[in-house]
């Protein structure tokens, strides 16, 4: 039996989604990404100097991410400055990308990536995630591929994909899970693995099955949204 | 044409400028497969991944023979050794003068690189901070840029005024061979270096000459063309 | 990218300005290109995002509910907040705000207070206990100069597209339902207009280059009451002056600029 999802969508649907590149003209790199409602916007500079020195690292360039909520991208008002939530997203943000990034040609520098979410509606950290590595790519930064990001949920006993706002916070049966994913396209590789909810063990593989096909999807996205720079 | 081009502009590292032997450019992305073959051999942002020639970052790749290459279409500047940068000074200290070269790390002009000798006395009458320089990288380590301006077309900068263009787009302000940057001299007469790291230095005998320079400069770079880039530009001029 | 102005530009600049010139062809005085749109997020009562030439801003209106300030106890309140954020200029450093960002929120609300473009009288729930407060926070996305002008504008057109949320049974506001628009004044709205100095020239809406090499600033908000144009708040800022003749020229020049520039606001509202 199909599960019933709010917005009407099928179980591994994802929401309409929309990329962007060249959105900031004073960034080295930048790119919007959406998935429906929820829209972030990522801005690359760099390799540029890193202040304070002793932070530098002689070997690399090192990658230095930074998440957050605009105030009003959310019902209840976000004051505005970092909380704990948006640092722990910058850093995993941060361990999702750097897998990809070749930076040993820039040593004792930094690449900042700066991601903000406009709008809302659940999936931030993946909107992020897939904005960021299309502005890491369209700023010229040595890649091995790009990054794809995607939620996979559980409504009850039913797997979904893309989960939206309101089904993150579904009540009924064994309640919403959220695992959201990130992993290097066109590979077995992943490098955001985040989970709040109950999966038993033998779910987990059909989980990474579906991302894997979301990120396929994404992927596609990306590209065309990179090769659509050409005149 | 070729004595009236500044020859500060001939870096010694090829940035691409299309050759006649050339295949037609495509955009790529990240762990795009370009071609497939032994015998091609991947050159600078492309690395070879099993039978597959590789993109290791977003650009045009290009097929020069069995060289394929992924040149930049945005980004920072990359410095690299030989590269004519436009620089502004930033301090003053005993040894020489600190540069902003827009580049990821701090350039340093030792005193002894001046064009002609200039006394520990002079040096602030020489180059003050806020001026600007066109100067050579000669050398790139970790603790930083050093740069010369002993060559031609290098020293300070008098008059005019600077501004940036994406440094990837430089080569083709450049032209093969000098000639976009000839034809735009040319046409409005007036004096123009290119910096690699993406500024430029204009020049000329009248503001309008000057204008005109600069919007046929951002004509150029302002999109990423893959050809026709002499006609258009010979055609905008008709117009402008 | 983030290299300082140099001299030689600042003396081109200067010469340039004295004839009337700038690299885009515009009059000194002239504004670049207009655009507003809205619905930057849809968890917000308002929100929008102008650009003018290449710097963009957003802006959005949240209302909450609270207790009124002691000294006003039969008014909603008033908050405006901003961030520089890294994102719009290599400039934009992460960590506590410097002055230009402690400055623009400042100048966006006095513009917008004094006005009394937003009918406080009118979010009053309970008078003395609970009442509104709007909310309005402006980011830059792409600094291309101007962007104190710009961010009043974005707060401007946010404010005019805002609606009030519901309150439910237990007093709490249920942000699913919005029903009326947000009180403000029918007849009014401010404009900020920064004037920038180079020398003996004056400047109005400059790229970031221009605003860089400029000495002196001076930004009016300005409104228009019942056909009589209000100047509402007012800052001078950086170490260069103006003189008399300059005040005195801008005070003629304001009333037929903010005409002009609320005559293409309109046609976006």
């Amino acid at each position: 039996m199909a599960v019933k999802r709010a917005s009407g969508r099928g179980a591994t649907e994802i929401r309409p989604m929309a990329a962007k590149v060249g959105v900031i003209p004073n960034a080295d790199g930048s790119a919007i990404f959406a998935f429906g409602d929820t829209v972030a916007i990522a801005a690359v500079y760099g390799p540029r100097q890193l202040h304070p020195q002793h932070m530098q690292d002689p070997s690399t360039g090192i990658l230095r991410c930074n998440y957050d909520l605009l105030s009003f991208s959310v019902y209840d008002r976000k004051k505005p400055g970092p909380s704990r939530r948006s640092q722990e997203i910058s850093k995993v943000t941060e361990w999702a990308l750097s897998p990809v990034v070749d930076l040993e040609g820039f040593p004792n520098t930094v690449i900042d990536v700066q991601i903000y979410i406009l709008q809302a509606d659940a999936g931030t950290r993946t909107a992020g995630i897939n904005a960021a590595s299309l502005a890491l790519a369209h700023a010229g930064i040595p890649m091995k591929n790009l990054v794809c990001s995607i939620s996979v949920g559980k409504l009850d006993k039913d797997l979904v994909v893309d989960v939206d706002k309101s089904e993150e916070d579904f009540e009924g049966g064994e309640g919403p899970t959220d695992f959201p994913i990130a992993k290097i396209a066109n590979t077995d590789e992943y490098t955001l693995l985040q989970l709040d909810g109950k999966i038993q063990p033998e779910v987990v593989k059909k989980i990474l099955n579906l991302a894997d096909k979301a990120c396929e999807e994404i992927y596609e996205v990306q590209k065309k949204a990179l090769k659509g720079v050409v005149q | 044409m070729r004595n009236t081009i500044n020859e500060a502009h001939e870096a010694d590292v090829d940035y691409g400028v299309p050759e006649e032997s050339s295949k037609k450019r495509k955009v790529v992305i990240p762990g795009e497969i370009i071609v497939s073959g032994e015998d091609y051999l991947p050159g600078e942002g492309a690395h070879r991944e099993g039978e597959n020639v590789v993109a290791s970052r977003f650009g045009l790749a290009e097929e020069l023979g069995k060289l394929i290459k992924v040149l930049p279409i945005f980004g920072a500047f990359i410095p690299r050794r030989g590269n004519v940068v436009i620089g502004r000074v930033t301090d003053i200290t005993f040894h020489g003068w600190l540069l902003d070269i827009d580049a990821a790390s701090g350039s340093f002009l030792p005193i002894e690189e001046s064009p002609r000798f200039i006394s520990k006395n002079d040096m602030e009458q020489y180059l003050a901070i806020g001026d600007v320089v066109a100067a050579k990288i000669w050398s790139i380590k970790s603790k930083g840029i050093d740069l010369t301006l002993k060559g031609k077309g290098l020293g300070k900068l008098e008059d005019g005024f600077i501004f940036r263009v994406i440094p990837s787009r430089v080569p083709r302000v450049i032209g093969r061979e000098g000639s976009m940057i000839g034809l735009i001299k040319e046409k409005t007469g007036c004096n123009i270096t290119v910096g690699q790291n993406g500024w430029i230095w204009i020049n000329g005998d009248s503001i309008d000459a000057e204008i005109k320079a600069r919007r046929a400069i951002e004509f150029v770079t302002d999109k990423v063309h893959i050809e026709g880039l002499t006609e258009k530009m010979e055609a905008w001029f008709e117009e402008n | 990218m983030a290299m300082s102005t140099s001299n030689l530009t600042i003396e081109t600049l200067n010469r340039m300005f004295a004839e009337g010139k700038r690299f885009d062809g515009r009059a000194l005085l002239d504004h670049r290109k207009l655009e507003v749109s809205f619905e930057v997020s849809n968890k917000a009562e308002g929100s929008a995002r102008v650009k003018l030439g290449k710097t963009e801003a957003v802006a959005g209106i949240k209302l909450a509910l609270g207790e009124p300030y002691p000294d006003s106890p039969d008014k909603g309140n008033l908050v405006v907040s901003g961030d520089l954020l890294p994102l719009a200029s290599p400039r934009f450093e992460m960590g506590p705000p410097k002055f230009d960002a402690i400055e623009l929120p400042r100048l966006v609300d006095r513009a917008i207070r004094e006005s009394h473009m937003i009918e406080l009288d009118k979010l009053v729930v309970t008078p003395g206990e609970k009442v509104w407060t709007v909310y309005i926070d402006i980011y830059p996305i792409n600094d291309d100069g101007n962007l104190i002008d710009v961010a009043t504008i974005a707060a401007i057109a946010a404010l005019k597209t805002a609606k009030v949320p519901g309150i439910d049974k237990e007093g709490n506001v249920d942000y699913d339902t919005h029903k009326a628009a947000l009180p403000i004044s029918k007849e009014t709205a401010p404009i900020s207009f920064s004037f920038f100095k180079l020398g003996n020239s004056i400047i109005l809406d400059p790229t970031r280059e221009e605003e860089e090499a400029c000495e002196a600033r001076v930004t009016f908000g300005i409104s228009k009451w019942n056909k009589q144009h209000m100047i509402n708040s007012c800052q001078k800022s950086r170490h260069a002056v103006f003189t008399r003749a300059e005040i005195e020229k801008m005070m003629d020049l304001l009333p037929e600029k903010f005409d002009e520039l609320n005559d293409k606001l309109k046609k976006f509202l």
